[in-house]
């Protein structure tokens, strides 16, 4: 098991050889990245910021619940923070078990929980030049508009 | 006693600082601390019971303060 928040590259191939093991006959990675198109409008980059401390440890803890319920040790997650561009990784869940149900399980608990508890925000760019907070835990607009 | 108060992303751009300290009477929650940062300039239209964490974890609202801790005004999280 591994976490890390990051200010660099993802590099997937690492994280995917990170949990080879003969024992495994399942590898999923799954990678978050940056799309063009939110709510309608024209997205140009996003900048990534944390409570670095706690996020950390957060997404340890979520890990190691995911590594317990099912039963593998072979997971590693990296997110990215800093500014990225389209189509760049934002986060990267590599999972490996000795079959696939429970690696589909593992790797969608992670993603799930560190969408409700991970403290990440994310300040979208648009081509229009403007930016705005996400939320992306509802799927709601920027809270901009009610804080 | 004092505690430090840290603010982030859409939260800090309201309030236009990223941490503060406050002076606090024993016995305080984190109720109290909340109901402090939203008497700030700016900070009115806050969540009356935003997400908390104290010393880096998810904290309750009635969560009794120590001198010396950090408490975090988390903004919804939008990891991911």
């Amino acid at each position: 098991m591994r976490t890390a928040i990051v200010e660099r590259e993802i590099n997937s191939s690492a994280l995917i050889a990170e949990v080879a093991d003969h024992a495994n006959g399942a590898t999923l990675l799954f990678l978050g990245t940056v799309r063009e198109l939110n709510d309608g409008r024209a997205v140009s980059g996003m900048e990534y910021s944390a409570y670095r401390g706690m996020a950390e440890r957060e997404l340890a803890d979520i890990v190691a619940e995911a590594a317990k319920q099912f039963v593998t040790d072979d997971i590693v997650v990296e997110h990215r923070i800093g500014t990225l561009t389209l189509g760049d990784a934002s986060v990267a869940i590599a999972v490996a078990h000795p079959h696939r149900g429970a690696a589909y399980d593992a790797s969608r608990y992670v993603i799930e929980q560190l969408k409700q508890r991970v403290p990440i925000w994310k300040l979208e760019h648009y081509v229009d030049g403007s930016r705005d907070w996400v939320n992306s835990a509802t799927g709601d607009r920027p809270e901009t508009e009610h804080v | 006693m004092t505690v430090t108060v840290l603010l982030f992303a859409s939260y800090a751009d309201a309030i236009g600082e990223r941490s503060m300290s406050f002076d606090i009477d024993a016995g305080a929650t984190v109720a109290d601390i909340v109901g402090l940062v939203r008497a700030l300039p700016g900070a009115a239209q806050l969540p009356r019971e935003p997400l908390v964490a104290v010393n880096e974890r998810y904290a309750k609202r009635d969560r009794v303060l120590a001198h010396g801790d950090e408490v975090a005004i988390i903004p919804p999280v939008a990891g991911g």
